[in-house]
């Protein structure tokens, strides 16, 4: 589904690579985790594949369902059916939480060739999956992000994620900054979309995270590259062991 | 002091095409309007309050050839349950408007009563316009004064049931138009009103508001949207003790408007917001100028001016709130923004605090920005797409003045407006 191959990326504004070859894989039905350092170029990842400005890709190529998604705009992967859970949600004043969500919607659903959806059907759905995201009326009222605590913003995701039903879902420690409650919470959201047709890849420090939502496969990326891959138990012996080991093996 | 020379050559050609209507209870205070006007001059380049607005095609002798619109939109308060009053270029229109009668309201038509030897409205025409000349002048006022051709006068004795809307159309493409209203707000007396069109290829508008304590005005208007008129308006407003004024512009294109707002507090625990929402570009130039002056206790004035300003478009922004001595417990807010689109269009503000009283809270903002592009990021992402995007954010940048507008459909109604001038620009 999600075919990452030798991936290059510096910034676009001096001259620093970021990623350094990346290579990855996500088959439909899969949740794929990684973990990795801080600055070792997780985050850059999910925003070239999701189309953010400010990077350049020098080489290498990214395909959702064999369409390149790096040629497309924004607006056009999320039609294309790729999401991104921001590590750091954005602000919107003067946006309604609502309006907000009912414009996406209605914009993939047109850019899909798909009637919109009414206001009292689009009104029932949001308020059944604001419900089990324990997001009440008033946050749907309210400007997007603006005044959320650090774990709304990260539920509201869980909630743009339910709405828009992506094919291909990057979670970017959608973990932190959450309590046990609400990290319960996100990871039922993220396991009641899991289905043979959708791919996740789960951008995380901790296995806490991965011990509500179940990986398929573990990547640890470091200094721009995906330098193991394993199973689950790789995510335990990072918690355990740290990346020290597995950064020298890797030399 | 003498005028320029140049001031004065150019006071006195404007003046040449102008008739000074005679007789009756108006024209004492026309005559003193004239004086006024022959001791200031008209604006003139070097003025101070005039150097990011150019007054020459206000003051011009002949006003200049101005495009009509076909507006396709239809009239904006064409939903809503209104008594009208209608003037095409600048001359009251019996067809199109309705009977001037209506409970709790007096009106009069300017040109009808003036040779009247007597009419309430003797006390307050050229007043508050007169009061409104210190410590700055606006000549153009004193001209409206003097010269206004036509306009309503308004009595407000209790609440009419429907709001009061004044409709300017614009047909001929080289009218001339120079309109006086006086509005008389009784105490407890409550009216809405709505003012909208453009009125004609240049327009000079008066409005003085007496709001007696504890009456209540809301003023919606919607300046627009042909291209090529110009408009000098004034707005002279008196607020009682414990009166509610809230006055909201909408201005969609215009190569000239320069909206002054003038509005002092004499009773205490008053309440006056002026605000504006505008969208232009290329040669649209939009001026907004106020003058705040809290002369009583205890009042609240707010101010929130909104433009987006794409494709070379010029915003200008003066605004000022004087605290008298004693005028204590005041609470001024004030804030300007200006969204550009681009890197041709500009906004020149000068936020303004002179403040004699100790107790009091007063602030002020202003600032120039583009479209933030975390956020535009971010709206994309989720699959709207670059124009819808950019729209919404205008939208919301937009948001905080049409806040302003109380009645909610009205509210919405301006909200669409602004997306419909967006959206017809989107590509
Ligand atoms: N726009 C930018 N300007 C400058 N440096 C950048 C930019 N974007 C990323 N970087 C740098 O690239 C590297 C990778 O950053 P990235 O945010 O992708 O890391 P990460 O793996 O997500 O880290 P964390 O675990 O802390 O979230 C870091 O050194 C970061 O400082
Ligand atoms: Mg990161």
């Amino acid at each position: 589904m999600l075919e990452i191959k030798n991936l290059h990326v510096q910034l676009a504004e001096e001259d620093k690579q970021i990623l350094k070859g990346v290579d990855l894989t996500v088959e439909p039905g899969k949740v794929h985790a990684i973990m990795g350092p801080n600055g070792s170029g997780k985050s850059t990842l999910s925003y070239v594949l999701s189309g953010r400005e400010g990077y350049e890709v020098t080489e290498g190529s990214a395909t959702l369902d064999g369409a390149s998604l790096l040629d497309m705009d924004p607006e056009d992967r999320a039609a294309a059916g790729l999401f991104l859970a921001f590590q750091y949600p954005v602000e919107i004043p003067g946006v309604g939480n609502m309006t907000f969500l009912r414009t996406a919607v209605n914009a993939q659903r047109k850019a899909r060739g798909q009637e919109e959806m009414s206001s009292t059907e689009f009104l029932k759905v949001v308020r059944e999956k604001a419900k089990s995201l324990k997001i009440d009326a008033d946050m749907l009222k309210r400007p997007v992000n603006v005044g959320f605590s650090g774990g709304e913003k990260k539920r509201n995701e869980i909630l743009q994620m339910a709405m828009l039903e992506p094919k291909m879902c990057i979670l970017d420690e959608t973990d932190s900054g959450l309590d046990v409650d609400a990290m319960k919470l996100v990871a039922d959201g993220v396991n009641a979309l899991r289905d043979e047709g959708r791919g996740f890849l789960v951008i995380t420090h901790y296995q806490r995270l991965l011990d509500h939502i179940k990986p398929d496969v573990v990547h640890i990326m470091a200094n721009g590259r995906i330098i193991k891959t394993g199973g689950p138990d790789l995510a335990l012996e990072v918690e355990k062991n740290g990346y020290a080991d597995l950064k020298a093996e890797a030399v | 002091m003498a005028l320029p020379q140049a001031k004065l050559d150019a006071t006195e050609a404007r003046l040449a095409t102008l008739t000074l209507p005679e007789g009756g209870w108006s024209a004492a205070a026309r005559r003193d309007a004239l004086a006024r006007l022959r001791e200031m001059g008209l604006p003139g380049r070097r003025d101070e309050y005039w150097k990011w607005t150019r007054p020459d095609t206000l003051i011009q002798p002949e006003a200049p050839e101005a495009a009509l619109l076909e507006n396709s939109e239809g009239q904006i308060f064409s939903q809503f349950e209104r008594l009208k009053i209608v003037f095409t270029d600048g001359v009251f229109d019996p067809e199109q408007s309705d009977d001037l009668e209506a409970e709790g309201v007096r009106i009069d038509r300017l040109a009808d009563v003036q040779q009247q030897d007597i009419h309430w409205a003797r006390d307050l025409y050229g007043k508050l316009e007169a009061r409104g000349q210190s410590p700055v002048k606006r000549p153009l006022a004193a001209l409206n004064t003097a010269f206004a051709t036509d306009g309503v006068l308004i009595h407000v004795t209790g609440k009419p049931s429907k709001p009061i809307c004044l409709t300017y159309h614009h047909r001929d493409t080289r009218s001339d138009a120079i309109l006086h209203h006086v509005v008389k707000v009784d105490e407890g007396a409550e009216v809405t009103l709505l003012e909208n069109g453009p009125a004609a290829a240049r327009f000079n508008k008066c409005v003085e508001l007496d709001i007696a304590d504890t009456g209540k005005v809301h003023h919606i208007r919607a300046q627009g949207r042909d291209h090529e008129r110009r408009a000098a308006t004034h707005l002279f407003a008196r607020l009682g003790a414990e009166s509610v004024f809230k006055t909201f512009t909408l201005t969609m294109n215009g190569v000239m408007t320069r909206n002054e707002a003038v509005i002092e507090f004499t009773g205490d625990d008053a309440v006056g917001h002026v605000a504006g929402a505008c969208v232009g570009d290329g040669d649209f130039h939009h001026d907004d100028t106020v003058f705040i002056t809290h002369d009583a206790v205890g009042c609240e004035s707010r101010q929130v001016f909104k433009k987006v300003l794409r494709n070379g478009a010029t915003g200008v922004f003066q605004g000022k709130i004087l605290v008298k001595e004693g005028a204590q417990k005041t609470d001024g807010y004030q804030i300007s923004q200006s969204l550009l689109l681009d890197e041709d269009s500009q906004f020149l503000a000068k936020p303004e605090l002179e403040i004699y009283a100790d107790d009091v809270a007063c602030s002020h903002g202003s600032t120039s920005g583009a479209i933030d592009e975390e956020a535009l990021f971010y709206l994309r992402s989720r699959g709207v797409p670059y124009g819808e995007a950019t729209d919404l954010l205008t939208l919301a940048f937009l948001a905080e003045a049409v806040q302003e507008v109380e009645n909610e459909d009205l509210r919405e109604l301006m909200v669409e407006r602004l997306g419909n001038w967006l959206a017809r620009r989107r590509s």
